[in-house]
């Protein structure tokens, strides 16, 4: 049973005076509050904290944590997300101590193992790209977006060109345009056809050289891929323009193709979403970004190096930086003994070893984008699906999510057409309009429906170019027995009566929020 | 006003031109098709009486719950009123998007952007082509 005594909000379960801990009398003097703070830094009263006991709070949270969805608990097929399963070995490494209790400010020689992993992390972003070089500095994709409109500006200027605008297909990402703004440039829109590509002609009409680039989703938002994609590159590097990729969709191509050989210039990857890197609570999301040769010099500096070093010399530095570090005297020689002892490469002298450094001498960079190397935490755990997979794992993934979205198509486009046809990417968006007109059973209410049943939502009315839109994205984690029971339950959904659907959700503890009243008066302290 | 005798751009606004003191004054607001297509309502940012505007070009914006959209000039001009009201009354943009729902009134330098719009019957039809 849903318990609803104890997620009501915690100033509803406070009682005066109650607590979940007792501090100590304090061991040091005291010092007057006004003797360290100035007259307006402080406050009249105390401030009105909810007081509760420890296990009030534990039981408050833990009941709301079993309201949520999630991928651990239900089938989520959020389009444009990659809601795949995040293997709970990624998580594992993550956890060990030999990562998680590492600090940037460590020295480097202190980071080998953690710095090794980063540069591989580069060097197989740059191979699934096709780009010869990667920055993992941005701490999301739309970051990443960001930070390579920032390179590309950079390199113009360095050209001694003066680009103002960048074009972006009406049904990319809002986060496009938006990048576009905050870099500085004017966003100006491609229209899409139909059929849901490029408008070639519309193209053509804005394509110039004040154009810098051009940012294209491929495969789009629509679960298509560009048939006209190298004429499009072809026709941005004609009038001296770079092509960026949005990667939300690189689950689709993984192994089949690199965005570097369809005349991508740069890209930015989500290893959140193709790298099953866990979307929002479990920790913040990467943005890694991957460019040509040309880019290079303009990436967030540091970018991660491998020299190779003698390793007499390796061993002296890493000692000496230890014990300058732990304040305590050992003996080199001992120490360098014992670990010749437990790695025989170590053993040979003058034998030349990699060595991983922070490369903060790169004059045209645009500086950092990001404190200290990005969220590693995230870049770990997709470096261990990547290293897991393999590259023929890595294809299967991408075979396996297109599969799975076509037959989900297959199965579900009698009662939600899909107005692109019946082939899709990863994904597809399917249209409730007929439904609409016919039942009077919007997109939003089959959503809110999908609820009830056990199943999060796919992403509703994105992208704008398709009414009622539905954007469905199984991944590759399902098995058809998922994909059938939701399909069935979808057309089970429209069988229902249409004042049932309007209501919905029904077995959620708040049905519909009134999002109008919300976004006009928000209300955003407890009154009590 | 009756939206029989409007003229409409492809991109949902309406147009109606009226003569006073010799300057032509185009007052424009959305269609009832456009109001419903972008659901719920929550913002609105008039332009600023002065400001010109370009045929073809945004002048200002309108915020649902689902999405910002650009509300486009359809004719070069200048801003010579907006409809203060209409920000604390959203609602009324689904009520009455012909007559109190109207959103700003040009006065038009350059005519050549009427010449764009589309009479009702042809309005009805691409809305009709778009619903689908």
């Amino acid at each position: 049973m849903r318990n609803t005594r104890d997620t009501q909000s915690l100033f509803e379960l406070s009682r005066p005076g109650r607590r979940a801990a007792r501090l100590p009398a304090c061991d040091v003097p005291e010092r007057e509050i006004t003797d360290l703070l100035p007259a307006d830094a402080v406050r009249q009263a105390p401030p009105e904290l909810p007081e509760l006991s420890e296990p009030q709070i534990i039981r408050h949270f833990v009941n709301l944590s079993t309201q949520n969805m999630s991928v651990d608990t239900h089938f989520y097929p959020l389009g444009s997300c990659t809601m795949k399963y995040n293997p709970k070995r990624n998580e594992r490494a993550a956890a060990m101590p030999g990562f998680a209790e590492l600090h940037p400010y460590q020295d480097e020689s202190t980071l080998q193992g953690m710095l090794a992993i980063l540069y591989e992390m580069q060097e197989m972003l740059q191979e699934i790209s096709g780009l010869p070089a990667c920055s993992l500095q941005p701490a999301a994709g739309a970051q990443g977006e960001f930070t390579a409109l920032l390179v590309a500006a950079a390199y113009f200027q360095d050209l001694g060109e003066t680009r103002t605008k960048i074009l972006v297909p009406d049904n990319a990402h809002g986060t496009n345009p938006a990048s576009a703004v905050m870099a500085g440039f004017e966003a100006v829109t491609v229209q899409t056809s139909a059929a849901g590509y490029v408008d070639m002609e519309d193209l053509a009409a804005k394509l110039d050289e004040q154009v810098a680039v051009l940012m294209i989703t491929n495969p789009s938002t629509l679960g298509l891929f560009e048939p006209n994609m190298q004429q499009i590159a072809e026709q941005v590097h004609a009038v001296g323009g770079l092509v960026y990729l949005d990667g939300a969709n690189m689950n689709a191509i993984l192994g089949i193709t690199q965005p570097g050989a369809f005349g991508v210039d740069m890209q930015h990857y989500n290893p959140h979403k193709t790298f099953s890197g866990p979307h929002g609570g479990g920790g913040p999301g990467a943005g890694p970004i991957c460019v040509t040769e040309k880019l290079a010099p303009y990436l967030p500096a540091p970018i991660i190096v491998k020299e190779l070093r003698v390793a007499k010399e390796l061993r002296v530095a890493s000692c000496e930086s230890r014990e300058r570090k732990e304040s305590r005297v050992t003996s080199c020689e001992s120490r360098e003994q014992a670990t010749a002892a437990h790695n025989p490469q170590l053993a040979t002298r003058n034998s030349k070893l990699p060595y991983f450094r922070l490369d903060t001498n790169r004059p045209k960079s645009i500086g950092r984008v990001r404190a200290f190397f990005g969220n590693v935490g995230v870049l770990l755990r997709a470096y261990v699906y990547i290293r897991t997979h393999g590259p023929a794992g890595l294809r299967r993934v991408a075979e396996n999510a297109v599969l799975n979205a076509n037959y989900l198509l297959s199965r579900v486009q009698h009662i939600l057409p899909v107005p692109q046809g019946n082939r899709c990417m990863h994904e597809f968006v399917a249209s409730a309009s007929e439904l609409k007109r016919q039942q009077n059973i919007s997109a939003m209410d089959l959503a809110k429906r999908l609820l009830d049943y056990g199943y999060h939502a796919p992403t509703v009315y994105f992208p704008l170019t398709v009414p009622e839109a539905m954007m469905i994205e199984p991944t590759e984690s399902e098995g058809k027995e998922t994909l059938d029971a939701f399909a069935e339950t979808l057309f089970r959904i429209t069988e229902e009566s249409a004042e049932l659907l309007h209501e919905a959700p029904h077995t959620t503890p708040v049905s519909r929020p009134d999002e109008v009243r919300a976004a006009r008066q928000p209300v955003l302290v407890w009154n009590g | 006003m009756n939206p029989e005798e409007l003229q409409y751009a492809k991109t949902h606004e309406w147009v109606a031109v009226a003569e006073t003191d010799g300057e032509k004054i185009a007052t424009l607001g959305i269609s009832a098709f456009a109001v419903e297509a972008l659901t719920d309502l929550v913002y609105i940012d008039l332009p600023e009486v002065g400001k010109q505007v370009t045929a073809g070009e945004p002048f200002c914006e309108v915020e649902s719950v689902k999405a910002v959209s650009d509300i486009y000039a359809p004719v070069d001009g200048e801003v010579v009123a907006v409809n203060e009201a209409l920000p604390d009354a959203l609602e009324t943009l689904g009520s009455d998007p012909y007559g109190a729902g109207w959103i700003a009134k040009l006065k038009i330098s350059s005519e050549a952007g009427l010449g764009e719009l589309m009479d009702h019957a042809a309005y009805e039809k691409q809305c009709s082509e778009e619903a689908h």
